[in-house]
């Protein structure tokens, strides 16, 4: 279907971020192939070591989904800080990751869990992992012929905290920082640190999870991974607070999910 | 034996409202539902830009659109006179930009077409140049060397300021100052611009019929009686040909006050087109044009006695009046009642002077749920009593009690009359409720654990129910109100009020009014608002003003209507008028008062079975001009814990007590108080419209101009007091908008409480979290002045 | 000259079929074609929830879906709440507990709480608050609002009717 309609196209899912800006006018597609029609995309379900999401899959669901929460605790925790109750019973995850909005939640969460998205055309399918996907704001990799029809998640974490300031249900983020972890015994066998809304697109802080990886976490790592995921910010001050205070609040919020989750392994 | 009230609806009964049963079932009757035969649509297309030189507009490709009827420019509307109106303020507006633009949004061309989609598109291809000018945001920069004259379209204006104003008694003022023995504290606190926002934007239905040459026009409009005379002056159409109707408004606030540009050209389209032409703005236009409010700088200076006693105030405040000052407020007070500042104190000096000017922002300064600039008022007072209780040492509520006033009538520094009150009363009730005694204790414990608790009170006695008509008018127009009231043969009733409803329940409670005097169960009586050519002339529903002036005019006339009664019941009875008593519902014979007539009798009689010489007919019309404003008193005290790391902050209790005087419905009292109390949390919490330093405004939606959702929004804990007004004749006072007036000081003083300690006396509204963590990391006062940094 | 697409859905029960332009938004199929005035719009940015409706059972903002979606779903509106001769308990609840002022939020916030009651029939108010949140009232600073979502809820379990009330 993209292949014949090629650039003057847009896929629709939930419509969520698309019609808004065709209401306001700044999208006008010549036809929109909307995905709704399509049955069985909207699966959640664990399969090859994979969590995987189809691309019709909402966010309601996942806010509910008891598998999301034993798979991935991040997800859960993030799923609800994403719009509001009304909007997530239509907006898709797969939507807000093709979508790339520089504020956008959910590339953050998979960049923490190592995220991948499912590409596919009439040429056939490509595995993309999402910190490759973003490639700024409102871009991406996918071509105009693709369908990105499931974003997948490998294996499992059993600690996650999606921390987000927003000004109130429906605000997209002043700052948002993701934690996710495996620990067993008192080592930390994966780790994912991601920042949302604190620079021109989704950071993934690859230096913040190195120390946690390389030292576990004690008070020392935890001060150091908290720094070091600052560094990484670079937020513009603007009517949501300044550079500063946006900066701040990374080191803030990664140090208290580090905390939480040393506070369970001890525990 | 007389009805129980209560149970017919009276006085005092929780009466559920009449209005939701077409509401529930989606069957209400907005602006946008009304769909005329020949119906055109209107759409408004407005500047980008904050100050510019217009250079050419070209409509051509939107004449050209399929489905357009006509595109109309600023040069078009100067054709039939309509470039300019006047505003509120005796200033002028621009109906559409000739010469330049003065705020971004500013209306520049009309497109009407056969549908809205249409006429959007057409818009989008009109071309506008524009030779840019500096924009100015606020008014230190409308006062800098070299600014810019935004109105130079005004012969003899030389520079950005719009008016100056003072009152009260500058000598004695500064003669207290000059004492030594005097402590002084001073503060400068900013109320940032807000805006009125209801959720329904403004509409419009203008239709012309050239066969008849009547104009109806549909419009959400709070006061469609002064609209009705406005077109009339205005756009030189005679008066008894203009209908205004006001149906169902989604809200208002203040904001469905104004006349507004896409309005007259509305009205200008039908007229030309004869066809009726609608107009729905957009959350944008809304918000980005339409009157906003506050916008304030204040600085004050107290002379206090070491007792605690302040001697004197001395009072400035600057306004930022944006492109046009149009205020809606009476003639004599340039800054609305702002002046009630300090009213429920006893300060024996004062002196207050106030400035506006003019910035390339969206004119305004309606009255948002207040009357006429008192929010910002009591805001500033009270956000001021603490900063003085903090720098002399003293308790807050001390403080505030050793300045109360206690003896009524009280005649306040800058003039007002105080009649009523019980101040004290009040105060304890809510201390009490809010454990106030407790407070400190738990406060300093959590600092001891690193935590951050604060608690904030606010106490005020606004001015609500304008006129008297000696001093409130609204261009010319004096603030009185109206009521009309006819009773059936069988004794059921339709009473016309010359206010309007935008959800505060007037068919509901205005009924009641009637029952309280009649005895007439309130399910029989049909209450008609908003429609010009069915009511009697009013000045409409803001500023608190509808019960004490159209509901006492409904006593009133239900008063007329009941001595009327009295003399046909002295003639059912067969007795002189002098032997006839009343009770609710009946009138009888005092020497036997089982024989007695019900007020369904009268009305019977007075249309079968009237005396000699008494004409037919039971009914009557008041017009009530109110002796004094209505003085409610409120107590406002929430506490707040603030995360110390992050400066988010969460309300732990919210106690308010009210006193309104006589509560004719305390549901819907309760629910005007609810609906205030969250729009002042709102403003504390994250409400904002501000401007960039190139005078884009940001807040022009509801994605940044936050409305809180009831997962934000505190719950409140509400406790009333009752001292009646002494001059309404049920002695009610103002109430809907105390929460939202008296609210926002409670807030940002418990947050700015919550880190006093550390040296911080001001953080401007909204207390963002940054805000608090700044003042936090800094220890200092933090302001939110625009421009916004960083842009 | 734009294209028209046939739609045919299932609105209040009842099945009705229109020609509409792809690009019309699913409010003003409702408001315009359907003549079903309720369902109100009062924003730009899919904020304030003014236009909510059933769409398959769940709340939607029929202003950010088009009408062509529509296409083989069931819409339910604020006149598809309730029977011409007895309020939903939703309803009544509003109208009991004074959850309504101006009304123009009303029908959206009624048919959220509908489509969350269906879900949750007895919930804490925490749940409630958290349920409305995408919905903004401007009048109610929603204290009644909640106790109009828990008196429905009161009511369905005393009297078995389903949030969206007694059919036929
Ligand atoms: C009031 C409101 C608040 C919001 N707050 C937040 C927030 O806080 N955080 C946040 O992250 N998001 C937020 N959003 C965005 C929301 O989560 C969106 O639903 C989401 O970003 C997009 O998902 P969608 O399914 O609706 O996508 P759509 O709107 O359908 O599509 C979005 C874009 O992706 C493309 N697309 C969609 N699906 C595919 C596909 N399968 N293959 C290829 N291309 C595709 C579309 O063509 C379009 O360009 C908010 C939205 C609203 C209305
Ligand atoms: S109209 Fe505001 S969300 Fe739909
Ligand atoms: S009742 Fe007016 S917006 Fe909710």
């Amino acid at each position: 279907m993209m292949a014949y309609y090629r650039e003057d196209a847009k896929v629709l899912s939930g419509g969520m971020s698309l019609i808004p800006l065709m209401k306001l006018r700044f999208a006008a597609p010549a036809t929109i192939v909307d995905l709704n029609q399509i049955q069985g995309l909207d699966y959640i379900e664990e399969a090859g070591g994979y969590l995987r999401i189809g691309c019709l899959a909402r966010n309601r669901a996942i806010v509910r989904s008891e598998l999301v929460r034993s798979r991935h605790p991040l997800m859960s925790s993030a799923a609800p800080t994403i719009s509001d109750p009304v909007v997530r019973n239509r907006g898709t995850v797969v939507g807000n990751l093709t979508h790339a909005d520089p504020q956008g939640d959910w590339a953050t969460v998979m960049m923490c869990l190592d995220g991948e998205v499912v590409a596919r055309s009439t040429e056939g399918e490509r595995v993309i992992p999402v910190s490759q996907f973003i490639t700024g704001p409102f871009s991406t990799t996918l071509m105009p012929n693709e369908i990105a029809v499931e974003v997948r998640v490998p294996g499992a974490t059993n600690f996650g905290e999606y921390h987000k300031i927003e000004r109130k249900v429906g605000d997209f983020a002043t700052v948002a920082v993701g934690v996710a972890l495996q620990q067993q015994g008192g080592s930390v066998s994966r780790v994912g640190i991601g920042l949302t809304g604190v620079g021109p697109s989704n950071i993934k802080c690859y230096d913040a999870e190195r120390i946690v990886s390389g030292g576990g976490l004690n008070e020392n790592t935890i001060q150091q991974a908290a720094q070091a995921a600052a560094a990484d910010s670079s937020p513009r001050t603007d009517h949501r607070g300044s550079e500063e205070y946006k900066r701040e609040m990374v080191a803030v919020f990664v140090r208290r999910s580090l905390h939480a989750a040393a506070g369970i392994r001890a525990a | 034996m007389a009805l129980d009230e209560i149970q017919i609806g009276g006085l005092g009964a929780r009466r559920k409202r009449v209005e939701d049963a077409r509401f529930i079932r989606g069957k209400g009757n907005y602006i946008d539902d009304f769909k005329l035969p020949g119906m055109l649509h209107m759409e408004t297309l407005r500047s980008p830009i904050a100050h510019a030189r217009i250079t050419s507009i070209d409509t051509s490709k939107a004449w050209m659109t399929p489905g357009v009827h006509m595109v109309i420019t600023g040069d078009m509307a100067a054709q039939h006179n309509l470039a300019w109106m006047p505003t509120l303020s005796y200033d002028t507006q621009a109906v559409l930009a000739t010469d330049k633009v003065r705020f971004q949004g500013q209306e520049i061309c009309c497109v009407v077409a056969d549908d809205p989609y249409i006429a959007k598109d057409a818009c989008e291809v009109i071309v506008v140049e524009y030779d840019p000018l500096p924009p100015i945001v606020n008014p230190k920069q409308a006062l800098a060397p070299g600014a810019p004259i935004i109105r130079d379209d005004k012969a003899g204006q030389t520079n950005n300021i719009c008016y100056t104003w003072e009152v009260g008694d500058k000598e004695n003022t500064e003669r207290v100052f000059a004492d030594e023995s005097m402590q002084v504290v001073s503060q400068d606190i900013f109320y940032p611009r807000t805006h009125p926002c209801p959720i329904e934007n403004m509409a419009i239905i203008s239709d012309y019929n050239s066969a008849t040459g009547k104009l109806t026009i549909y419009l959400t409009t709070q006061a469609p009686h002064i609209i009705r005379t406005a077109v009339a002056l205005v756009a030189e159409l005679p008066e008894h040909m203009i209908r205004v109707i006001a149906p169902d408004l989604g809200g208002g606030f203040g904001n469905k006050v104004p006349v507004y540009p896409s309005y007259v050209i509305a009205i200008l389209a039908s007229i030309l087109l004869t066809r009726p032409v609608k107009w729905i703005e957009d959350k944008t236009g809304n918000l980005i044009s339409t009157g906003y409010a506050r916008d304030m700088y204040f600085h004050c200076d107290a002379a206090i006695r070491k007792d605690g006693k302040i001697q004197a105030v001395r009072v400035h405040a600057d306004t930022d009046n944006g492109g046009f000052f149009s205020d809606a407020q009476p003639t004599k007070f340039k800054i609305g009642l702002f002046h009630s500042i300090f009213g429920c104190y006893d300060v024996p000096y004062g002196y207050l002077t106030a400035q506006g000017h003019y910035t390339n922002k969206a004119p305004g300064g309606v009255a948002y749920r207040c009357s006429f600039r008192i929010t910002e008022s009591m805001f500033f007072q009270e956000r001021f009593m603490q900063t003085c209780a903090y720098e002399i040492g003293m308790d807050q509520a001390e403080f505030r009690r050793v300045n109360f006033i206690r003896e009524f009538p009280h005649r306040t520094t800058f003039g007002f009359l105080v009649d009523s009150g019980d101040y004290d009363k009040c105060l304890d009730l809510a201390l009490d409720k809010i454990d106030y005694d407790g407070f400190k204790a738990r406060q300093d414990a959590a600092r001891k654990q690193g935590r951050l608790l604060g608690l904030g009170l606010s106490c005020m006695s606004e001015p609500l129910g304008a006129g008297n008509s000696r001093e409130y008018d609204i261009i010319g127009i004096k603030m009185f109100d109206s009521a009309e009231l006819r009773v059936h043969p069988s004794g059921k009733a339709v009473l016309k009020i010359g206010s309007k409803t935008q959800g505060q329940g007037h068919e509901t409670t205005f009924a009641q009014i009637v029952t309280h005097e009649l005895g007439i169960p309130a399910d029989d009586i049909l209450v008609q608002h908003g429609d010009t050519d069915n009511t009697p002339f009013g000045m409409g529903t803001y500023a608190s003003r509808s019960t004490p002036t159209a509901g006492a005019a409904t006593a009133m006339v239900a008063r007329k209507v009941r001595a009327k009664a009295k003399k046909l019941a002295a003639h059912l009875l067969e007795v002189s008028e002098e032997d006839v008593e009343w009770e609710l519902g009946r009138f009888y014979v005092r020497s036997a008062p089982n024989r007695g007539v019900t007020i369904t009798d009268c009305a019977f009689a007075a249309y079968t079975n009237m005396p000699d010489g008494l004409e037919p007919g039971l009914e009557n019309n008041a017009y009530y001009d109110p002796p004094n404003m209505t003085w409610p008193f409120d107590v406002y005290v929430t506490t707040v814990e603030v995360d110390p790391e992050t400066g988010e902050w969460d309300v732990l209790k919210f106690v308010g007590v009210d006193d309104c005087g006589v509560r004719i419905n305390p549901m819907i009292v309760e629910g005007q108080l609810h609906g205030g109390l969250a729009e002042a949390f709102a403003m504390a919490y994250h409400q904002m419209i501000t401007f960039d330093s190139q005078g884009n405004c940001i807040g022009s939606n509801y994605m940044d101009y936050m409305i809180p959702t009831a997962w934000e929004t505190p719950h409140f804990e509400l406790y009333e007091v009752v001292t009646p007004s002494p001059h309404h004749p049920i002695g009610c006072k103002g109430i809907g908008e105390c929460g939202c007036v008296g609210g926002p000081a409670a807030f940002v003083n418990a947050v700015v409480d919550a880190v006093a300690h550390l040296g911080v006396r001001n953080i401007d509204m909204p207390c963002l979290s940054s805000r608090v963590w700044e003042a936090i990391k800094y220890k200092k006062d933090v302001s939110g002045t625009p421009p916004l940094p960083g842009q | 000259m734009p294209e028209f697409r046939t739609v045919q859905c299932v609105v209040n029960d009842e099945p009705r079929e229109a020609e509409i332009e792809p690009r019309l938004l699913l409010v003003h199929f409702i408001r315009e074609v359907l003549g079903l005035t309720g369902t109100h719009l009062g924003c730009d940015t899919t904020s304030c929830g003014a236009c909510t409706v059933l769409f398959d059972g769940l709340p939607v903002k029929s202003c950010t879906v088009l009408g062509v979606q529509a296409d083989g779903h069931d819409i339910v509106t604020v006149e598809g709440l309730g029977s011409p001769s007895e309020l939903s308990p939703v309803q009544e609840g509003f109208h009991e507990e004074h959850g309504l002022q101006c009304g123009f939020c009303t029908p959206g916030m009624m048919l959220t709480a509908t489509g969350f009651l269906e879900e949750n029939p007895n919930p804490t108010e925490e749940e409630i608050r958290w349920a409305l949140s995408g919905n903004n009232c401007r009048c109610t600073g929603y204290m009644n609002i909640v106790k109009a979502v828990q008196w429905a809820a009161k009511k369905m379990a005393t009297s078995g009717i389903s949030a969206r009330g007694a059919r036929g």
